[in-house]
């Protein structure tokens, strides 16, 4: 029996997929810079969550979330809308603590301290952990002055120090070479794949160790989609990545380890090579191969 | 098994012979009176803006034909008298001033300070929104009103400290400037009366201003490790600083031209002195120590002064009235001036 989204493919892939029966989904060739076979048991943990449930009010959408996520590696967290992964990803850096009326239980540990417990200093932490948005969100600024943000409310005032600093994100988040000539121009005049690309500069002006992106590439089109998906490739060697995605192909060619949630609750967590090809859940499987979601 | 082929090609059974359309205007009459609406309301909408700008030039018009032959330099240089040749504005023109200016020095901190804690910081109780929205009733309560609160609250003091005619006692502050106790009619209980009167208006021009700003930049700005303040002081407050000014400017204009809540508070109604003698803006430089003692000083307004000349009997003042009118008016541009280069300024900074 051909499903629908089986007619979706193009000839060459079903006979790809008819020579490998077991491969439920024809996972593309991985990004630059990630290697989905890397032995991530030598890895340390940057991020381990423990029994992590959270709350909106009385509206529990966590429940009992245990995942760990590997230094230096990009790890994709996939699921229908509303599932929660969102969320928990906003939780590694207390981003929901803006949010009132939430609350959240479990622990979360990064470099072997608990980051709920109250006592923990937001401010640092956030400059620990690193968030790009899903919508790019340039300060009404210029392009210097959004990369050096970071930087300046942390109290760094050397003017030459800064301009290194800018100008060594600008190359990380691969902007450098298109607006070098223009740093003093506003950011907004930026395109919406630069401006996404800035907010990765800006965001690792903090010098940070761990990179949360909420849907990074959703709203830009296939090309600059690509810079970014290449871009994850070149910052995982330095950077520990843990990304939501709505789009499978997306995770499945930048992640090492791919986690899917499903009403709140994690339902499998794996290498990704492993998650797309012989899922060990019925519920995985049938997302992944869009049967439902 | 192979799936059916995808057919693009419409088959002979949908395709219906298209009605002919003529796209030359008037074809139709659906068309003709849907296109005849659109050019009344359109023409609507034209009347109702020049019959507002009929009523306003012709208002102008008059009090300028009014004015001409006794406005001169000498009406802004010399103060009230008996005589309309030789009656001025001088007087209430130095007591806008001090008004004015103490009033905006009083008003602004305190209204974007609220505006600031209302929209940033004070969770969502119960408390809060009876605030938020007796904001709105205050802004629309009378001026008048106000004035009478100034009477009791600042002029009077609730007599806890006696009469306010004997003006016994008074505190010293730093030896340089003596505050009476109770106030009386002088020019800060009008200057605090007037922040009451347009506080409310200046939080709301401000909140609004806030909460215009994406909720997206806090948030980021807040993701790179920026405290609660540093977003606001570097981000929130820039972006909202010409919806802000624009506001504060147009309250401002209101109080300059407020009269009613002066009246009430007992400012004078002839004066024929400055306020500490303070006569024009070379002796702000050669005198400064009177400038901490003009807020202490007896005082009258413009729209007072304009007031009075516009109810004395015959047609004499008529000229000084309207006279009077014009300098307000041209003073009233100058803030809106201002208004417009502020908020050019500071939205320059944002490059939006």
């Amino acid at each position: 029996m051909v499903t629908f989204i089986e007619t979706l493919r193009s000839p060459i892939e079903r006979k790809a997929m008819a020579t490998s029966p077991t491969t439920v989904l024809r996972v593309p060739p991985a990004v630059a810079g990630v290697d989905r076979d890397m032995d991530m048991s030598q890895h340390p943990a940057a991020i381990t969550a423990r029994g992590m449930n959270f709350y909106y009010g009385e509206n529990q959408v966590l429940f009992d979330v245990n995942l760990t996520v590997p230094e230096r590696s990009v790890t994709a967290l996939i699921g229908p809308s509303g599932c929660g992964k969102s969320t928990f990803l906003r939780t590694l850096n207390r981003m929901n603590d803006l949010i009132e009326g939430t609350r959240c239980t479990g622990e979360v540990l990064i470099q072997g301290q608990n980051i709920m417990e109250p006592a923990v200093d937001v401010v640092l932490l956030r400059k620990h952990v690193g968030m790009v948005f899903q919508k790019s969100t340039p300060f009404p600024k210029s392009i210097f002055d959004n990369v050096a943000y970071g930087p300046r409310v942390a109290g760094e005032r050397n003017r030459a120090i800064l301009a290194d600093l800018v100008e060594s994100c600008l190359q990380k988040a691969a902007l450098w070479e298109e607006v070098k000539d223009r740093l003093g121009e506003s950011a907004m005049a930026l395109s919406g794949g630069q401006q996404q690309r800035l907010c990765i500069a800006r965001a690792l002006a903090t010098n940070p160790q761990i990179l949360l992106m909420d849907e990074p590439a959703s709203a830009l089109d296939p090309a600059s989609t690509s810079r970014i998906e290449d871009l994850i490739g070149e910052l995982c060697a330095n950077y520990t990545i843990v990304i939501v995605t709505h789009n499978m192909q997306q995770a499945s060619r930048v992640s090492h380890q791919t986690a899917f949630f499903f009403e709140g609750n994690l339902v499998e967590v794996g290498p990704t090579t492993q998650i797309f090809t012989s899922p060990s859940q019925k519920k995985t499987e049938d997302y992944i191969t869009g049967r439902f979601g | 098994m192979s799936t059916p082929p995808l057919s693009v090609t419409p088959q002979p059974s949908d395709v219906q012979s298209l009605k002919s359309v003529n796209f030359i205007s008037g074809s139709d009459s659906t068309i003709r009176r849907r296109l005849f609406l659109s050019r009344v309301f359109a023409w609507c909408c034209r009347i109702a803006t020049y019959s507002a700008l009929a009523a306003l030039v012709a208002l102008l018009a008059s009090i300028i034909v009014n004015c001409l032959g006794r406005l001169n330099l000498s009406f802004i240089t010399s103060v009230n008298s008996v005589d309309p040749a030789e009656a001025g504005i001088l007087a209430g023109l130095w007591g806008s001033f001090w008004l004015i200016s103490l009033t905006t020095l009083m008003s602004v901190p305190l209204g974007i300070g609220s505006a600031v804690y209302l929209e940033e910081y004070a969770k969502d109780t119960w408390l809060t929104r009876v605030i938020k929205v007796n904001l709105s009733n205050l802004a629309g309560v009378p001026s008048i009103v106000y004035g009478m609160l100034g009477l009791t609250v600042f002029v009077r003091m609730f007599d806890l400290f006696g009469s306010s005619a004997a003006k016994s006692k008074a505190i010293n502050l730093l030896g340089i400037v003596k505050i009476p106790l109770p106030l009386g009619d002088i020019i800060l209980a009008g200057a605090l009366t007037m922040t009451l009167v347009i506080l409310p208006i200046i939080i709301i021009a401000s909140q609004e201003a806030l909460r215009a700003v994406p909720s997206s930049i806090r948030t980021a700005s807040l993701a790179l490790g920026a405290t609660r303040w540093q977003t606001i002081r570097h981000q929130v407050l820039p972006a909202a600083m010409p919806g802000i000014s624009t506001g504060v400017i147009l309250a401002v204009s209101r109080a300059i031209g407020d009269t009613a809540p002066l009246i009430m508070i007992g400012a004078l109604t002839v004066a024929r002195f400055c306020p500490a003698g303070i006569d024009s803006p070379v002796k702000l430089l050669t005198e400064p120590q009177r400038i901490l003692q003009a807020p202490m000083d007896q005082f009258t307004a413009m729209p007072i002064e304009i007031f009075h000349w516009a109810k004395q009997p015959g047609d004499d003042f008529s000229p000084v009235a309207a006279s009077g009118i014009v300098v307000l008016l041209l003073v009233l541009s100058v803030f809106n001036g201002f208004a417009v280069w502020i908020r050019y300024r500071t939205s320059r900074g944002l490059k939006w």
